[in-house]
């Protein structure tokens, strides 16, 4: 463990995802090259629990946002099938504002992926896997689907996946535009080929996921990070980061920053850091800044002051009141229209909504007009109290966390950004009285 | 969806839909990838399937019907699907359907001016067609590229990095028939930042250690 964020820049030999930026050939050859592939049936081979215990090892937290840890969640699987096959269900539909990582996964590293599915299929005792990619991923599916096929060719997965006398057959399926289908169980409604509304839990899907049987759904970054933290230990993966905030990790900064781009980095990296070593820093610099939002759309903004020494990690994140959640960074300075920016997302849960639960589909309109009406200053005073009060009906009243997701960058706003709010106001009922 | 998303009016619809030879083939293959039974999870690939058969881009009702019919479902079942879904157009959309991201980190900059110069490239509103069939402009949420914003789509592929003066250039290329190369119109390949990579240059073809990187692999 490291006493204070990271000392320096996370070195290439201890990055995953060397192909992060497409500059080598993405197909097998290229990616047996970078090492994938290599050992796959020896690490089979050391069984389930071996793999189970590996993964708990390193320590590795959800890469879709919740942060539930990995391993823990693969132990919830039965060990024995009933009768019933299990499943593993990648998440790969990416929509949350602000994300955009996995898509680097799977158009220029897709072989991580592949084989991080195996391993983990294998683990849960789960002989198919899918795939769910958001159906505007044209390209990425293209090249995740030509890694599939390679990977059957060359006797990697199919019958017999690597000699290892584990069948296994992986599926890709493509979704069609509703950010609502990253919800795992909306996501595996929309697999049974129906809307993608989100299920009542429980039962949670280790119990009864995909068509009734235990399965389990992670991320893209989650799985793809497997066969590495396999190779390498997880005692390796697990030297990133601060206690109970392991391992390296893809950050997607946007926005107002000289150089946005992605790039893997060691959790627990001061957000300044981030910003400065591999963006080119804020634009007009640092004191320039207004405000972060950390970790895609559904999380808290942070001031300036909190990004100042804030560590881009689950804790630290939470601590300030915000989330790590996607860390998908969007960084907006002083120009900025702040409450146009959250308005904007308020239009974002509203238009996605899936409707099912009044607080959210109600909700989620309320805030949105009440959102337009604070750009402009057309409210009073009391109204900001009112939208708060809107806020806290719809977080945690609601069947799956997009209502918390609708709600908390509103509440964000009005912690730190209030008095922005008030000028507006004054400003508005100034004019319409003179 | 909570907005209302319904089928195009009856004068639109074709009479009749059926897969070409070789959808049927795909159809088929896509069916299999599902366990016996469980063919409704076909549903989606065969409406975008039928999608892309169909001239103008859209799912009629008639081929509701027959996917319908293909998967042993309800009708009402699968038209429920085609109209949650966004990506499914319920009438013909032009020969270039442009999606222009405007979700805040694409907003913050200046997906605005992308939209401004749509519309007055083409002379359209959002939401519109051109005269000609030729140009469909709409605005949507994050497409998942936020690090190579603003951006937009058209038809299945993304064109990044945009400014008024590269948008224009792709409109005024699609215009005269050509296709504009997709992906960012920066200069840079994709996610790395302006002016190269700054880390894993050994495996970019920009560090130290030689590779004989093969960057021109397409997609297939
Ligand atoms: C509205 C909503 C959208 C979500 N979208 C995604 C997504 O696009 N990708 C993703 O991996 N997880 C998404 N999630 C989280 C998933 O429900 C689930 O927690 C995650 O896929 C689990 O994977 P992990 O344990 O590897 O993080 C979303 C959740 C909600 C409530
Ligand atoms: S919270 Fe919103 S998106 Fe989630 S199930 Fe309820 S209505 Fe649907
Ligand atoms: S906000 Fe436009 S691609 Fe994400």
């Amino acid at each position: 463990m490291q006493a204070k964020g990271t000392p320096d820049m996370l070195q290439d030999k201890d990055r995953i995802f060397t192909n992060l930026y497409g500059f080598q050939d993405f197909g097998l050859k290229g990616a047996q090259s970078r090492g994938n592939w290599d050992g796959t049936k020896a690490l089979i081979e050391k069984g389930r629990d071996w793999i189970i215990d590996e993964m708990k090892a390193s320590g590795m937290r959800g890469r879709g946002g919740a942060g539930f840890p990995t391993g823990l969640k693969w132990s919830f699987m039965p060990k024995e099938s009933d009768g019933r096959p299990s499943y593993l269900v990648v998440n790969a539909d990416e929509g949350e504002p602000g994300t955009c990582k996995d898509r680097e996964i799977m158009r220029n590293d897709p072989h991580t992926l592949v084989e991080g599915c195996l391993l983990a299929s294998f683990a849960m005792n789960a002989h198919a896997a899918y795939i769910y990619i958001r159906g505007e991923f044209y390209h990425e599916a293209s090249n995740l689907q030509r890694a599939i096929d390679e990977a059957y060719d060359a006797g990697l997965i199919g019958k017999n996946a690597c000699g290892s006398g584990w069948d296994f057959d992986l599926y890709l399926h493509l979704g069609a535009g509703a950010y609502i289908c990253g919800e795992e169980t909306a996501l595996i409604e929309s697999i049974e080929g129906k809307k993608g509304q989100p299920r009542l839990k429980p039962p949670f899907p280790a119990n009864a996921g995909l068509y009734g049987c235990p399965t389990t759904v992670n991320n893209v970054e989650s799985i793809a990070a497997v066969p590495t933290i396999l190779r390498r230990g997880g005692s390796w993966f697990s030297s990133f980061g601060r206690e109970n905030n392991h391992g390296t990790k893809l950050f997607a900064i946007s926005g107002h920053v000289e150089k946005p781009c992605t790039v893997e980095e060691a959790m627990s990296i001061p957000l300044r850091e981030l910003i400065e070593k591999h963006c080119g820093g804020v634009r007009g610099g640092w004191d320039n800044l207004l405000a972060v939002i950390p970790g895609g759309s559904s999380v808290p903004l942070m001031p300036k002051d909190i990004c100042d020494d804030v560590l881009m990690d689950f804790d630290g994140l939470r601590e300030v009141g915000s989330g790590l959640g996607t860390a998908a960074v969007i960084v907006m300075d002083k120009s900025t229209d702040i409450v146009y920016a959250i308005a904007r997302l308020s239009e974002f849960y509203k238009h996605e909504s899936c409707g099912q639960c009044t607080p959210c589909r109600e909700g989620t309109g309320w805030m949105m007009r009440m959102m337009a009406r604070m750009v402009r200053g057309e409210a009073t005073l009391d109204e900001i109290d009112l939208l708060w009060d809107v806020t806290k009906q719809v977080e945690g009243h609601t069947i799956c966390a997009l209502g918390d997701a609708a709600a908390w960058p509103i509440q964000g706003l009005i912690r730190h950004f209030r008095p922005e709010m008030e000028r507006r106001i004054k400003e508005y009922r100034a004019r319409i009285a003179a | 969806m909570s907005h209302l998303r319904r089928p195009a009016p009856k004068e639109l619809q074709p009479v009749s839909f059926a897969f070409t030879p070789e959808n049927l083939e795909k159809a088929k293959k896509i069916i299999a990838k599902y366990p016996e039974g469980r063919q409704q999870s076909a549903v989606m690939p065969l409406l975008d399937l039928a999608q892309r058969q169909t001239e103008g881009n859209w799912v009629p009702t008639v081929a509701m019907d027959y996917i319908a019919d293909m998967l042993e479902m309800p009708a009402i079942r699968v038209y429920e699907v085609a109209t949650f879904y966004t990506m499914y157009n319920l009438a013909p959309v032009g020969k270039n359907f442009i999606q222009v991201c405007t979700t805040t980190p694409c907003w913050l900059r200046g997906s605005a001016d992308v939209v401004d110069t749509c519309k007055k490239e083409l002379g359209i509103g959002v939401g519109e067609t051109t005269e000609d069939g030729q140009f469909t402009m709409i605005e949507v949420e994050c497409l998942g590229a936020c690090v190579n914003a603003p951006m937009m789509q058209i038809n299945d592929d993304y064109y990044e990095d945009l400014t008024p003066e590269t948008t224009k250039a792709i409109l005024d290329a699609l215009k005269k028939g050509e296709k504009p190369k997709a992906g960012p119109q920066s200069g840079r390949k994709g996610c790395e930042p302006m002016g190269g990579p700054k880390v894993l240059k050994a495996f970019c073809g920009c560090g130290a250690a030689p590779q004989d990187a093969d960057a021109s692999e397409g997609d297939a």
